[in-house]
């Protein structure tokens, strides 16, 4: 299954439009991290996730958690798009009894590993399924997604510190370095400073990309998966842009807990080349 | 003479004994030389999980790893589970992962290192948990029988043991211990006493100097506190009429709460509750701290005799 860069880029786009309307139907959640983490779920699960769609709980499938759990909008948009999922299912986000609960939960829909929705519990989660993994003789790996004002928990530390003391090579994390939290920017929040630096103290592999260049991100997943840097925990330091895609939310902290209405939406809609002007 | 063991012995050797299951491993957060689970690590590195002073972590590799198969036991002091709280919350309860969580050195009679080690509300708060199991034996053979029995149960469950040596009582009687079930240690017709942990001892003591004065107790092990025993504790409020809970716990929350949620809503019987006056500890003697909390056997019979004149 080879995917150009091109075919990343409309799985991505179509994922858009599915993150768009479906915080509009829901008239809440989040598009802002749905939208910044997109380019990266879609080139995951497209061309390294070793999964059967068709057969979720395969016990040696690689494990993806999404630990910044209330960007469930993005999950649930590649799921669908693979296949978990229908397109149908994506309209019982945030209903009662719908298998898209509000934030990503591992008992309510298929695909979903980890019941998230706290900050600072994915990495340990993801820690436990790689170590399950080593424990099995296996080589499926668990990757796991945090975002940046979730590096605040120091939950994360312990989690980042244990993970390279126990040498888990097949812990892969992708960091969404959107710069903005539920409040403000991060900046104004809580300054994070040397974010490579941190993580490399902690005895990590650490690589920075641009997280919507999708050259770059298959390069940022080439370097997760590279023999070399199965040694040890991996990270990938994706730079984003909150509410990349949709002109009014990017940058925008009002759209990381905020739908659009009526009007926004048919905007994004334009934007995305859903519909015509 | 009376054997004496610490709890936290039974629940270290349980884990040895459980190692034949290799879905079983073992998570530490640096006090494996406390709660016991050492004698596993020794025996089983491999299968064995240092996360170091790092309980919310702890909680959730094991999360990962029942998720994955494993049967994870991860232990540390009652008190560390408390700030692992929402984990066990988020990430253990509400999946429903069968993650096996022992805090030991629980309530007052953990003694000389005072206050902050004395946890007075682990039982309250996990009981407070869906799908949780809430364990607190009273000697080292249930601790380990029970512990014995959780790989079957397949949820999440949390128990605590005790730091200090308590009477050993069932040796030789392993086969009348059940989760969820507790167990008639005295039979009488005038009070019930319903205890739990280091508090099981005292309140046999409390049943025999009652015994001297006529009246006779009825003493109840109840090791697990949730789900309770409801049709021991009908039977008992039935034939005696006046009940008496006695746990090293906060009087809030704990044994007590459990014993009355009951009660009010099936077999109504007046009930006194012994527990923690709802203040912390401080550093004293294991028996010393059992006089100051006020939840010895000479308080329990003292809160017996009461539960019988509410009659």
């Amino acid at each position: 299954m080879t995917k150009s860069i091109s075919d990343l880029e409309e799985i991505a786009r179509k994922c858009r439009v599915e993150i768009v309307k479906m915080v509009h139907r829901a008239q809440a959640g989040h598009p802002g991290g749905s939208l910044s983490e997109i380019d990266l779920l879609a080139a995951l699960y497209a061309t390294r996730m070793r999964v059967r769609p068709d057969e979720p709980k395969w016990g040696d499938r690689d494990r993806f958690i999404l630990s910044k759990g209330h960007a469930s909008p993005g999950m649930y948009s590649i799921l669908a798009e693979m296949g978990f999922i229908s397109h149908e299912d994506l309209k019982s986000y945030r209903v009662l009894g719908g298998v898209c609960q509000g934030h990503v939960d591992m008992k309510w829909c298929p695909g979903v590993d980890f019941s998230a929705g706290s900050l600072g519990m994915g990495l340990s989660f993801g820690m436990g399924c790689a170590t399950a993994a080593r424990l099995d003789g296996s080589d499926r790996r668990a990757f796991v997604m945090i975002g940046d004002g979730e590096m605040q928990e120091g939950s994360v530390w312990e989690a980042a510190m244990a993970a390279a003391h126990h040498e888990l090579g097949n812990l892969k994390v992708i960091l969404d370095r959107n710069r903005i939290q539920n409040d403000d920017f991060c900046e104004v929040q809580m300054r994070m400073f040397d974010i490579p630096a941190k993580w490399k103290a902690f005895g990590w592999n650490v690589k920075e990309i641009d997280g919507h260049n999708m050259t770059e991100v298959m390069e940022g997943l080439d370097f997760l998966e590279a023999p070399e840097n199965c040694n040890g925990p991996s990270i990938l330091i994706a730079h984003t842009i909150k509410g990349a895609g949709i002109s009014y939310m990017e940058n925008n902290p009002s759209f990381h807990g905020a739908a659009p209405n009526d009007e926004q939406f048919h905007q994004a809609m334009l934007e995305l080349g859903e519909v015509e002007a | 003479m009376t054997r004496m063991a610490a709890t936290r012995d039974g629940y270290g050797q349980a884990l040895l004994d459980l190692a034949g299951n290799e879905k079983v491993v073992v998570l530490e957060a640096d006090l494996g030389k406390s709660t016991k689970s050492l004698h596993f690590r020794k025996a089983y590195p491999d299968r064995t999980i240092s996360c170091g002073i790092g309980e919310q972590n702890m909680l959730l590799v094991g999360a990962g790893m029942a998720a994955s198969g494993y049967i994870p036991f991860a232990s540390t002091f009652a008190i560390f589970t408390e700030r692992a709280f929402e984990q066990m919350r988020n990430g253990i309860a509400r999946p429903n992962l069968a993650v096996h969580l022992c805090g030991s050195h629980g309530g007052t009679h953990t003694g000389t290192d005072g206050s902050s080690a004395q946890s007075i509300e682990d039982l309250g708060i996990f009981r407070t948990l869906p799908n949780v199991v809430v364990m607190h034996p009273c000697d080292d053979v249930s601790t380990r029988v029970l512990t014995m029995q959780l790989p079957a149960l397949g949820t999440p469950s949390y128990m605590r043991t005790a730091r200090n040596k308590t009477p050993v009582l069932y040796d030789g009687r392993e086969d009348e211990i059940k989760i969820g079930k507790g167990i008639v240690l005295k039979e009488g017709n005038d009070v019930a006493i319903v205890a739990c942990g280091v508090l099981v001892s005292e309140s046999l003591k409390a049943a025999e100097s009652l015994k001297a004065e006529g009246i006779h107790a009825t003493v109840v092990d109840m090791h697990t506190l949730k789900p309770i025993d409801g049709e021991l504790i009908d039977t008992i409020a039935t034939r005696c009429g006046a009940l008496v809970t006695a746990e090293d716990h906060n009087v809030i929350g704990g044994l007590g709460s459990a014993v009355a949620e009951h009660l009010v809503a099936n077999t109504f019987a007046p009930l006194e509750m012994v527990g923690v006056p709802d203040r912390f500890g401080e550093s004293g003697q294991a028996d010393e701290m059992l006089e100051v909390m006020q939840i010895s056997a000479h308080y329990i019979a003292l809160a017996a005799k009461k539960a019988i004149s509410r009659k």
